[in-house]
């Protein structure tokens, strides 16, 4: 997207929300000749200090819009009233200069363009007394993903959480593959979706007569919302949050239905007629949906009302396609859909953008499934077997950019939360 | 008067010599299911006109046998139970993303019918699988379909629907590990669980 409309945008936005500081300057941070800006951020005093700067830089990368540079820079101490040196800043091709110090209750931090040798924004951010814990590293990726709105105009997506399926039961993790934490018994668990607000998971639980769905708060206890009774999988949570579509079925056939997330009677949405419909992913206006069905004689990606009329194919079938696409995930900004197509027998992840219809191949090593997008509508979490063992990957759509998040025996079926605390 | 006494004997001793010399019962060189075992008592109650002495050892005799065929078609009918059980757990194979009954899923399921039908207490529960490949979350729409498939199959040879559950796993729980087609096709299966009724399973005639 043209930096000038973001810096627009974000121009707009800042001057109506944050309220000018004396002396801060609103606007973004730009790189050389529309590379992305150089950012440096200073070491931070304190007993955390080293934690901090190494949270930060990390989000700041794994974020693919800014290039931070190496910690070993060492920027001379600044001379008079100014809070950078400014000439020497410039000359090691630094953009924007990161300064964080921790105050009571948390950290000041401030944004220093140095191009314009002066202060873009400051705040003051709360951190928890306990230094280190899990609450702690989410205030400090929150630090991130506003120093990252500061810089690009986009907020950042480290103070988020995927949930995942390994070993039989659901998991937890932070998005940079801190603090794995398992939120479902020893079992048979799938398929977990969270819930627009970020506090529950749904999930597949699949047992010796049947399958059923919970929902797990994640600060309380698990739910069954439908019970074991028939075959009852991959649930999401409609963008209201108040009601799960999912697939069921009792004999041949299986069917896109939904019911209202605290259980109550289920309504039918697809209109399946004996063959098999999974795997829903509702438009961020919950006026339409994107499942799997195998209506046409092989598994295929579809989109329907969400009553099941007007049901078309979301792709063209290509020449290279041997036909078996799955596993639809529609972005939160709605402009496109991710999903699954099987290539000289394994999967790729690929993206079709709803405007033009064009299909994007965004894999092409080993074997890459279950695409989920990050509320940031350009990472996308992944499947793959390309470490040899099947992990979830992230993916930056824009540079192609893949970062590996876990490191267990096995990980897939990954889902991406919104916004922690936000 | 002692004359008579000599006679009677002689007439007893021939008549024992020659109950001694009398056939045995055959004894059946092959193992008697338990519905030929009855008929050795009759064949005894109707030699018991003989003379008494002479019928005593033969009733002895004759128990001996009858336990020991006894015994052994109880042996027959364990062997033959678990085979029956095992017949009824076999499981059905299927092609590559189908659910179709095959030629080798017909002969499995044709075994089960007359046992089925025997024995009508018997309720089983059918799980459907698939391979790895493929779609989690799909695999387990098709995993139902190749139950449902199975239990068609009964259904429509005179079985009733609710004797039998169908439940899917997908590709969660499979029969071996492996990448390669030999793991594939042992994955892709109905498996059949006896679930009531099978505690003395009878051979179908």
């Amino acid at each position: 997207m043209c930096p000038l409309l973001h810096g627009l945008v974000a121009f707009v936005a800042f001057g109506s929300i944050a309220g000018a500081q004396p002396g801060v300057r609103l606007g973004l941070i730009y790189g050389e000749g529309g590379a992305r800006p150089g950012i440096h951020v200073l070491p931070v005093a304190g007993a955390s200090g080293d934690s901090i700067r190494a949270i930060v830089m990390r989000d700041l990368d794994f974020g693919d819009r800014v290039t931070v540079l190496s910690k070993n820079i060492a920027l001379p101490s600044p001379v008079g009233a100014a809070a950078v040196d400014y000439r020497v800043a410039a000359r090691l091709g630094i953009n924007g200069v990161v300064q964080i110090a921790p105050v009571a209750g948390g950290v000041s931090m401030a944004l220093y363009d140095v191009g314009a040798k002066q202060v873009l924004q400051r705040a003051i951010v709360p951190l928890p007394a306990a230094t280190n814990t899990a609450a702690w590293r989410l205030a400090v990726h929150g630090a991130s993903d506003l120093c990252e709105e500061w810089i690009s105009g986009t907020r950042g997506i480290a103070a988020t959480r995927l949930s995942f399926v390994a070993d039989g039961r659901i998991w937890l993790v932070d998005s940079d593959g801190a603090n794995a934490l398992a939120i479902t018994q020893a079992g048979r668990a799938l398929s977990p979706a969270f819930r627009p607000d970020g506090q529950a998971v749904a999930y597949v639980s699949l047992e010796a007569g049947g399958s059923a769905i919970r929902v797990a708060d994640l600060r309380g206890a698990s739910r069954q919302v439908l019970e074991p009774r028939g075959l009852n999988i991959s649930p999401t949570f409609a963008p209201d949050g108040a009601s799960i579509a999912y697939a069921h079925g009792e004999d041949f056939g299986t069917d896109l239905y939904v019911v209202a997330a605290s259980g109550g009677t289920p309504r039918r949405i697809s209109i399946g007629r004996g063959t098999d419909n999974t795997s829903p992913s509702f438009s961020p206006d919950g006026r339409r949906i994107a499942f799997t069905s195998g209506r046409s004689g092989q598994p295929d990606v579809y989109i329907a009302d969400q009553d099941g009329t007007n049901a078309d194919l979301l792709a063209a079938l290509s020449s290279s396609s041997q036909g078996y696409r799955s596993s639809p995930d529609w972005s939160p900004d709605g402009r496109a859909v991710a999903f699954q197509s099987q290539l000289a027998g394994r999967f790729q992840v690929m993206v079709i953008s709803l405007r033009d219809r064009v299909v994007t191949q965004l894999t092409a090593d080993a074997s890459n499934e279950d695409p989920a997008w990050a509320p940031d509508s350009r990472h996308l979490v992944v499947s793959s077997t390309r470490s040899g063992v099947r992990q979830l990957w992230v993916l930056d759509t824009e540079t192609g950019r893949a970062r590996q998040v876990t490191g267990m025996s096995g990980a897939r079926l990954a889902a991406w939360s919104t916004r922690v605390g936000s | 008067m002692r004359r008579d006494i000599v006679l009677a004997g002689l007439v007893m001793l021939s008549l024992s010599l020659g109950a001694c010399r009398r056939k045995q019962v055959p004894v059946a060189a092959v193992p008697m299911t338990p519905s030929t075992a009855p008929a050795i008592a009759p064949a005894v109650a109707s030699s018991a006109g003989g003379g008494l002495a002479v019928d005593r050892s033969q009733f002895l005799r004759d128990s001996m046998e009858r336990a020991r065929t006894d015994s052994l078609a109880r042996l027959a009918s364990t062997g033959a139970a678990v085979s029956l059980r095992a017949a009824l757990e076999a499981a059905v194979r299927f092609d590559y993303d189908a659910a179709d009954i095959t030629d080798d899923g017909r002969a499995v399921l044709d075994a089960k019918l007359p046992i089925l039908r025997t024995n009508m207490a018997v309720r089983v529960r059918i799980s459907g699988h698939t391979d790895s490949r493929g779609s989690d979350e799909y695999n387990l729409a098709l995993g139902l379909r190749r139950a449902a498939s199975a239990r068609k199959y009964l259904s429509d040879r005179g079985i009733a629907v609710d004797r039998i559950d169908i439940v899917s796993f997908g590709e969660e729980r499979p029969a071996t590990s492996g990448d390669d087609e030999g793991a594939f096709s042992q994955n892709r299966r109905a498996e059949f669980e006896i679930l009531s009724g099978a505690d003395a399973l009878r051979t179908p005639r």
